[in-house]
């Protein structure tokens, strides 16, 4: 293999590789990169058996082939390259090793063999469908906050994506929760997207995923099975094993039925609360929410450190309450509100709450209270 | 040289009889009424109280342990004499000693009787650290003023009273620091006072293994061997780089005890860093009802604990002994922390159910960690275990009853599994 690459086209598609790829790896060949070139196409493949990401550029071939390099230092050495560089990366099978040229810069790296490098399993996928990138953005960025990392509850790992009935029909839904927090994000459904079986996609995938979304123009090929989820652009093909396991009924955690309605201004609020947990230095802090009639109090006590409370103007108007709740739970859903008012629903301080954007039902979140 | 009668505690200059009540019990060292750190072991201290309570006891060989299966906790001195030593598994301790007095440990007891010991050493010093109910290190620095008396002669009174008035010996090791201090109280077991002074520190220590660290266990004590390192002279050829750069913190630490120097202090209030129980089975199991009744009862235990010391953990750990003898220890971090047996148990559950297929087993354990106050404990709800709520409604209601009524008023269903 013998190619030539322009080294910001080089870092991109490598960059994209050795994210996926696990620092502490106990396989070796996992650790590398697969580097195919064929036609006017290099390919870079990387995995860590469940995420597998190929990423293609445009590259002068003079011989085709293939071979495979640790990734991380692949991607070390094209960052540290000057802008504009023409990176010329030259296989020698015999001697295993794979050298970079770069202006005057020359690296030989050492190289594993290309059959060792384990291919993911191509799948039949049962749904096909196609999604601008913003919209797939807002639907994981919104929920990805509520994942879980508890261990024990692997089905909350990810975000459930799956098809459901909404007030205007169907939509393509993504729920995720820690049994704390959860987030509910609605979309319209794609067309072609109707018998996509439910996934849950993991947390990794969620986060690779996300560097594919950037563009605002961009489609999104999406492709879904019982056991693997497929999302490729043009360029970049990033698939992924689904988590294997039953995500909970969330629908019965939704608050419906709560009643009492405060309005509040997102960002006042979200600075309200970062402000009063000052105070407290717990891990979990607890803030209270007294309610009376168009007024917040929020308050923090904690014994060791000292008392914080703040009054906040906002539009309430049944029976006041207290209430209390983990200031960090309050802050993230809060932070997800952009364009209007934060719109609170309680039932009582035993009780989760709802809180959704103005009277927008496509997204909704839910949080758990905590007793004060 | 100073010296002192552990008999009627009659301070003096010199002899080796007491001048006042011509007792052979004298203590004499250059040291003694200067030396402030102290270590008080109590011997035998299981055993020495079923023998206190049931004089029938008397002059039999007598082992604390639990079952067939178990292993030695406490055996009396007669034991001893036969090569019984805690530790060592029931069987071997039989086949030494056949006609022991075997008896289960009355863990309540003797807690009960170590709050008495306690509370006699809260007397001298409020710089007391217990290390377990049968031992302690008290820092008597500048208490001499207060008691009118140098620490050597109110730590001999305290062994004397406890004799005297719960008839349980104890054992005291008197030095510069905690690390010699505890060395001290071993060398003279039972009813013994020991002093390593300052002046004779180099020369005590001098060929000394170094497993007579507290904390140099089998594993380090091979390591320090693979460096050639078996003695507190093997020890003080290393320089203090080269210990660390080997060893990491505990080089350090080396360093340091092999010129007899420890810095550690005394703190009364030495914070709890995991609360944890676990049961070695009369037989290997793998039975699920069984491990899970096991599971509860000392998710339980742990949790009654935690609620008595007021504390909270956040990390849940299972532990599991394999009947090949191999270890599994599974854990997870909570949201918030937790003295609740229900959660615990429920956490220890799950962590069980992922090795649940790897039996059978011959222990299982429970324990929490990351331990902070209760304040704020198993405050958060959970969305998807709306029961939750409830279950420590009834937990709060169970022990309400428990404190009133005694502890085997009210239990699980799956407690008596």
């Amino acid at each position: 293999m013998k190619i030539s690459v322009e080294r910001a086209v080089l870092l991109k598609a490598v960059g994209q590789a050795q994210s996926v790829v696990e620092r502490r790896n106990t396989i070796p060949i996992l650790a590398n990169v697969l580097i195919e070139a064929e036609g006017s196409t290099v390919s870079f493949r990387a995995t860590d058996l469940d995420i597998e990401v190929v990423d293609k550029a445009p590259a002068m071939v003079e011989r085709a082939g293939a071979t495979t390099v640790s990734a991380v230092t692949l991607h070390e050495i094209v960052r540290k390259l000057p802008d504009g560089a023409m990176v010329q990366l030259t296989d020698d099978g015999a001697a295993g090793r794979l050298t970079v040229e770069a202006g005057r810069s020359n690296f030989s790296l050492a190289t594993l063999p290309k059959e060792d490098f384990p291919v993911m399993a191509s799948s039949e996928y049962s749904a096909n469908f196609s999604a601008p990138a913003p919209v797939l953005r807002r639907l994981f960025d919104k929920s990805k906050f509520a994942i879980s990392t508890e261990e024990t509850r692997y089905y909350l790992n990810g975000v459930y994506m799956h098809v459901s009935d909404a007030e205007g029909g169907k939509v393509l839904r993504c729920v995720a929760t820690d049994g704390h927090r959860l987030a509910r994000i609605d979309a319209d459904l794609p067309k072609g997207a109707e018998d996509m079986p439910g996934v849950i996609v993991p947390r990794k995938t969620v986060g690779e995923l996300r560097k594919l979304l950037d563009d605002d123009d961009m489609q999104i090929a999406v492709s879904v099975s019982e056991t693997k989820v497929r999302f490729a652009t043009p360029d970049i093909t990033l698939t992924s094993k689904v988590i294997d396991g039953t995500f909970p009924d969330y629908t019965r955690v939704i608050p419906m039925g709560n009643t009492k309605k405060m309005e509040v201004d997102a960002a006042e609020f979200a600075k309200a609360v970062d402000r009063v947990a000052t105070v407290s230095s717990e891990r979990s802090r607890a803030v209270k929410l007294a309610l009376a009639e168009d007024k917040l109090t929020l308050s923090v006590n904690a014994p060791d450190a000292g008392a914080a409370e703040e009054e906040l103007i906002v539009a309430y108007g049944d029976e006041g309450m207290e209430i209390g709740f983990n200031a960090k739970y309050l802050l993230e859903i809060a932070s997800q509100v952009d364009r209007e008012n934060a719109v609170f629903m309680f039932d009582n301080a035993g009780q989760p709450v709802l809180m959704r954007e103005g009277n927008d039902t496509s997204a909704v979140y839910v949080v758990m209270p905590m007793r004060v | 040289m100073p010296a002192l009668c552990r008999s009627c505690l009659t301070t003096f200059d010199e002899g080796t009889r007491c001048p006042a009540c011509r007792s052979p019990r004298v203590l004499s060292h250059p040291e003694l009424f200067s030396l402030s750190i102290a270590h008080m072991d109590c011997d035998a201290f299981y055993a020495s109280v079923e023998k206190r309570d049931d004089p029938s006891l008397a002059g039999k060989p007598v082992i604390i342990g639990g079952g067939k299966r178990g292993v030695v906790s406490t055996a009396c001195y007669v034991a001893r004499i036969r090569g019984v030593r805690s530790a060592m598994p029931m069987f071997k301790a039989l086949e030494l000693c056949p006609d022991a007095v075997v008896i289960k440990p009355r863990g309540s007891h003797y807690a009960a009787v170590s709050k008495q010991i306690r509370a006699m050493m809260d007397e001298l010093t409020p710089a007391v650290e217990p290390l377990s109910l049968d031992e302690a290190f008290l820092d008597m620095t500048g208490t001499e003023r207060l008691h009118h008396h140098p620490p050597a002669v109110m730590l001999a009174r305290l062994v004397k009273r406890m004799e005297d008035e719960l008839g349980l010996t104890g054992s005291i090791g008197l030095s510069h620091n905690k690390f010699l201090a505890k060395v001290a109280s071993d060398l003279d077991k039972p009813r013994g006072f020991s002093v390593i002074g300052k002046g004779e520190t180099m020369d005590f220590l001098a060929g000394k293994p170094v497993r007579m660290i507290w904390g140099v266990g089998a594993a380090a004590q091979s390591s320090l061997e693979r460096a050639g390192i078996r003695t507190f002279t093997d020890l003080l050829r290393w320089d203090k780089q080269a210990l660390i750069e080997r060893f990491g913190g505990m080089g350090e630490r080396l360093w340091h005890l092999a010129r007899g120097e420890d810095f550690r202090r005394i703190s009364a209030n030495a914070p709890v860093k995991s609360i944890s129980n676990e049961t070695t089975f009369f037989e290997d199991t793998s039975d699920p009802d069984l491990l899970d009744g096991h599971l509860w009862r000392l998710s339980e235990k742990v949790a009654d604990r935690a609620k008595a010391k007021g504390r909270a953990g956040r990390v849940v750990t299972l532990k599991l002994k394999r009947a090949d003898f191999k270890l599994i220890t599974k854990r997870t971090s909570l949201h918030d922390t937790t003295q609740s047996a229900d959660r615990i148990y429920r956490t220890a559950r799950s962590l069980f159910d992922t090795v649940a297929n790897k039996g059978p087993f011959r222990l299982i354990g429970v324990g929490i960690s990351e331990i902070t106050g209760a304040d704020g404990a198993d405050t958060a709800g959970d969305l998807l275990d709306p029961q939750a709520a409830q279950r420590r409604a009834a937990e709060k209601a169970t022990d309400a009853i428990r404190a009133k009524f005694g502890d085997g008023a009210i239990l699980k269903g799956r407690a008596i599994r």
